[in-house]
């Protein structure tokens, strides 16, 4: 069963390795903590997006009312990943915590794509160690980039564009998936005007707040009405 | 609180913030998956949040007042965007986009 487990989980290697490694050289030589965070980090947090902001964050020494709401929105997307598994996982009993705190971009796309036979309880157990491995490679990246950047001795000035350019990835990836740039001007407008109106330690959440109460404006205006076709033509 | 309480909390946090985003479907939404509001936010609100701390973050990466007014963070955003969407590999773009953008820094131009 680990074999096949660590065939289809090859391609999460070959991903998780480097992103982890980008984390924890940015880890270790952006702050001052102990080096063994950033493994730390990999494994009681394990979000590679979150974990990149969380330096920044770190950096700046940012409050924890801050930290809460920006590490909620930015996996906000993982709210809507649960909702296409609650009958996968179901009955898979104390696994099922560990395959709901697992889930991750790439975990979610490996299960959600992958065959599945007929045997619930063998499924959920490969679903289980899939999970198991993803995070493994993860936390060996973690350490290994943690490890170097302690060690190597490199100048690594700039090194925090990698954060800005992850996003503009995701972004990019959004816009691929979802075909439409609406939402994508919508919050780059936001963050426009909330670096505008607002001091730096409140843009971001300035923007967010911004964001949803477009979104929801718009859901009212859309639903307000008889129907979506309709109010298309008039 | 001290430097080291101060990341524990950090981490703590950060942790059970994450760890709430996968969990809430489980606990709350199972009966309202077909609820239009949360399609509705399902569609739209991921890309607008990546939008949104890809233009923060970028706008902070950048010198406005120095020579390069702004280009130092833009020219290796668009570098990073067009390597994108011509090869589409997340790593491959990242670290182009990375590396030009230590490149500027510190030639210290």
């Amino acid at each position: 069963m680990n074999q096949s487990v660590f065939r289809l989980t090859l391609p999460i290697l070959f991903g998780y390795l480097p992103l982890g490694m980008a984390f924890g050289v940015l880890f270790t030589t952006q702050l001052d903590y102990a080096w063994w965070t950033a493994p730390l980090m990999g494994i009681v947090i394990y979000a590679g997006a979150g974990q990149i902001l969380a330096v920044s964050l770190l950096a700046l020494n940012a409050g924890l009312l801050e930290v809460c709401i920006a590490m909620f929105v930015l996996n906000a997307r993982h709210l809507f990943y649960g909702l296409s598994l609650l009958g996968q996982f179901k009955g898979a009993g104390w696994r099922k915590l560990y395959l709901i705190f697992g889930l991750t971009d790439e975990t979610y796309s490996l299960l959600t794509s992958r065959p599945r036979g007929t045997d619930r309880a063998y499924e959920q157990e490969l679903d289980f160690r899939i999970t198991g491995f993803n995070q493994c490679y993860w936390v060996v990246g973690c350490t290994i980039g943690a490890l170097l950047g302690e060690n190597v001795v490199f100048d690594s000035t700039g090194i925090e564009f990698a954060l800005v350019a992850l996003f503009l990835v995701l972004t990019l990836e959004q816009f691929k998936a979802l075909g439409e740039g609406f939402p994508i001007w919508l919050g780059a407008a936001a963050a426009g005007v909330a670096m505008l109106m607002l001091p730096s330690a409140h843009q971001l959440i300035g923007a967010i707040a911004l964001v949803t109460a477009a979104l929801l404006v718009q859901y009212r205006k859309s639903h307000g009405q008889p129907s979506e076709e309709e109010s298309k033509h008039g | 609180m001290g430097e080291s309480g101060y990341l524990a909390a950090f981490i703590v946090v950060a942790a059970a913030a994450t760890f709430a985003t996968r969990v809430i479907p489980f606990l709350f939404f199972a009966r309202h998956t077909e609820h239009p509001l949360v399609r509705h936010l399902g569609r739209y609100l991921p890309a607008a949040v990546m939008a949104l701390l890809a233009t923060v973050f970028l706008q902070r990466s950048a010198d406005w007042n120095g020579l390069w007014m702004g280009f130092d963070a833009l020219l290796p955003g668009a570098l990073v965007i067009i390597i994108h969407l011509w090869r589409r590999n997340a790593l491959l773009s990242i670290a182009v986009g990375t590396i030009s953008y230590m490149a500027i820094q510190q030639a210290g131009i």
